[in-house]
């Protein structure tokens, strides 16, 4: 606001002031010629009455207020861009109207013009760990609030540094909101509907002050667990994960196992089903056999029944051991070690043993019959 | 330059110096009192022109917007003797100038000074009385309102200050406190991600133990299941057997006996003592019988 103050014509923050200093030694030599100009005027007319000097020094005075009055006239004009507004304070009194968009002339020292930008959305940011309800800490990242100039007067008039006490009114705000939520609340709820109470209390400051500044936007970009938790809380996140694996392998086994006892148990009804037909298709089998056998049988009962015995025992003694033992008049002390034999006939040994054995019973017996021996009738009966 | 020339120009440099002190401008923003010899002729000058006895009246202003005022943070008891660091802040703005110029001779820092006391005297007598809870949580707005009202009465007395605002901007806890509620919270974290732990393993436990249960109740089945089809079998057979064998008991002796006979004796290392006069052997002594 000093660009209007009288002598500030030169400064760089004179809009006229740059303008003209395009030429300052034109503007030098106009002045200079103004001055005669004005010298020639003014002595011409007073020439005829009064000396030369006195003259002289009135020219210079008046040429002076002249330059004066000019530089004053010029320095109250300005002009306001799109986006500003002003405020006039005439003798410190400020004036109804505001100065809007154009080019505007102020008379300079009575009246004070101050600009503003009203347009700019300006923001303002803050983070800080604080207290929750539950007397817990959470770190609120990247608060961000957003203002414009509402009310020109006010911004300008109202308050000795509005953007102090809008910081203030933040950092106030957001830990009063924050302060009366527990902390699950703050980290786990829509972070917007804390962002929305944090503006109406902050607007609400800003009017009570009267700043004149006008809230468009208040952002809350995160909101954590202090650094110093953070690993434990990743944990919890790991765990719920764990969880979640925990489960899965459950499911996974059990999808394994059912399935597989299931297959298991169709497994065992079949080969049950298989034992089923195969004993009944045996039966079947057998029993069909036995009727055309017992068809026959009927038609021939004796002679059949005799071939069938005979069949029968030429096919069990062709197959196994046998000791044939002739003994006339029950003679009871025969000796046969059939301990001997059986173990030698389960557990496989050689065949000579056997053979051995078989003569040592054939000398005996023939010892007992007296003289007649059979033993090459035994030993052709060996296969 | 002669004597006559100098004159006019000292009389107009007199002339403007009066004119210049006859005058005072209060801005919009400003709160003035007017001085005669140090008594206050007026208390409170409104915005604008004004005229004043050149050099005998004194025109005092002051700053009339609202102003802050950043107390240190200062460390207050609660009422459970925890500690806690509060920053706070207050608005103010003057409201009796007169009195303002009396109780500070004007100086805004002078103020400042004496109603930060007052702010931090109030703030411990509201904190003393309270847990910490109610000073964190929402009993703010009571506790701000009733200190503001009561500053606000002092210092309007006293100070000519009006109280618009008094807010506490921070409440937190000593770095050795802040230490052991990250603890808390750190334990209560390790709480929680056990217990997420434990109910895996408890629904992980669970979904297996049904599926072994599953497992055991489909094989037992399944052994059910396929014993009676084995049986029904059996009984099948035994039906087809009795049916095909009762055509002639004696028959059907004679005949399974005969291959009862083969299969008892099929190996070389059966041995049968024979006697030769069974009736297998009856022609093998004689042609005839």
């Amino acid at each position: 606001m000093a660009w209007n103050e009288p002598g500030g014509d030169k400064g760089d923050k004179d809009p006229w002031g740059n303008r003209n200093q395009g030429g300052p030694p034109d503007l030098d030599e106009a002045f200079k010629k103004l001055q005669n100009n004005l010298i020639e005027l003014f002595g011409g007319k007073k020439g005829g009455g009064k000396g030369g000097e006195s003259s002289g020094v009135s020219g210079i005075i008046t040429v002076a207020v002249l330059v004066i009055l000019v530089i004053w006239g010029f320095a109250g004009a300005y002009t306001l861009d799109e986006k500003e507004r002003a405020v006039i304070l005439r003798f410190g009194k400020v004036q109804e109207d505001i100065k809007m968009p154009g080019l505007h002339w102020n008379p300079p020292i009575i009246d004070e013009v101050i600009k503003e930008n009203v347009t700019e959305v300006r923001s303002i940011k803050h983070d800080a760990e604080m207290l929750t309800e539950d007397e817990n800490i959470v770190k609120v990242k990247n608060l961000s609030v957003q203002y414009v100039i509402g009310d020109v007067k006010k911004y300008a008039l109202n308050v000795k540094d509005p953007e102090i006490s809008l910081s203030h009114a933040t950092e106030s705000a957001i830990r009063h909101v924050v302060g009366s939520k527990n902390m699950n609340g703050v980290i786990t709820e829509d972070r917007k509907a804390i962002a929305i109470e944090v503006f109406d209390r902050i607007q609400s400051y800003m009017d009570n002050y009267g700043t004149g500044i006008l809230l468009t936007e208040v952002n809350i970009e995160e909101t954590s667990y202090p650094d110093a938790v953070r690993s434990a809380v990743d944990d919890v996140i790991k765990a719920k994960e764990d969880k979640e694996r925990l489960k899965n392998e459950a499911d996974a086994y059990a999808n394994k196992v059912v399935p597989e006892a299931r297959g298991q148990a169709e497994r065992q009804f079949q080969e049950a089903e298989g034992y089923r037909q195969r004993v009944i298709a045996r039966a079947t089998g057998e029993a069909e056999r036995f009727n055309r056998l017992y068809t026959e049988y009927r038609r021939a009962p004796e002679v059949t029944r005799e071939r069938i015995y005979l069949d029968t025992l030429e096919y069990v003694m062709s197959n196994s051991t046998k000791v044939m033992i002739d003994v006339e008049g029950g003679n009871n002390l025969l000796y046969l070690p059939l301990d001997k034999l059986v173990q030698q006939g389960n557990t496989g040994q050689k065949n000579e043993d056997l053979i051995n054995l078989v003569e040592k019973l054939q000398d005996e017996i023939a010892s007992l019959r007296g003289g007649s021996s059979r033993r090459d009738d035994l030993r052709g009966d060996r296969r | 330059m002669n004597i006559k020339t100098f004159i006019v120009l000292i009389l107009v440099l007199a002339i403007v110096a009066l004119t210049a002190n006859s005058f005072f401008v209060v801005k919009q923003y400003e709160r003035a009192v007017l001085l005669r010899f140090g008594e206050v002729v007026r208390p409170d000058v409104p915005s604008g022109l004004h005229f004043k006895l050149p050099f005998i009246d004194e025109a005092k202003k002051f700053d009339g917007r609202v102003l802050t005022l950043d107390a240190k943070p200062e460390r207050f008891f609660t009422n459970e003797k925890k500690v806690v660091i509060v920053d706070s802040f207050a608005k103010f703005r003057i409201d009796e100038v007169r009195q303002f110029y009396k109780a500070t001779s004007g100086d805004i820092a002078v103020a400042g000074r004496l109603l930060s006391q007052r702010i931090n005297n109030g703030l411990r007598d509201e904190i003393t009385a309270r847990v910490i809870h109610e000073v964190v949580s929402g009993e703010r707005d009571q506790l701000m309102l009733a200190l503001r009202e009561l500053i606000d009465r002092e210092a309007r007395d006293e100070l000519g200050v009006e109280i618009i605002d008094v807010r506490v901007k921070r409440i937190d806890l000593p770095t050795e406190v802040s230490q052991s509620v990250y603890d808390r919270m750190v334990a209560e974290r390790n709480k929680e991600a056990s217990q997420y732990r434990a109910e895996g393993h408890e629904m992980s436990a669970g979904v297996k133990a049904d599926a072994d249960k599953q497992v055991v109740v489909i094989s037992a089945n399944a052994y059910r299941k396929a014993e009676e089809v084995r049986g029904e079998g059996d009984a099948e057979a035994s039906a087809i057997y009795a049916a095909a064998y009762n055509k002639d008991r004696e028959f059907y002796k004679f005949y399974r006996s005969m291959s009862a006979y083969k299969q008892t004796f099929s190996g070389k290392d059966d041995i049968l003592l024979i006697d030769p006069d069974s009736d297998f052997f009856t022609y093998l002594n004689k042609s005839k019988k």
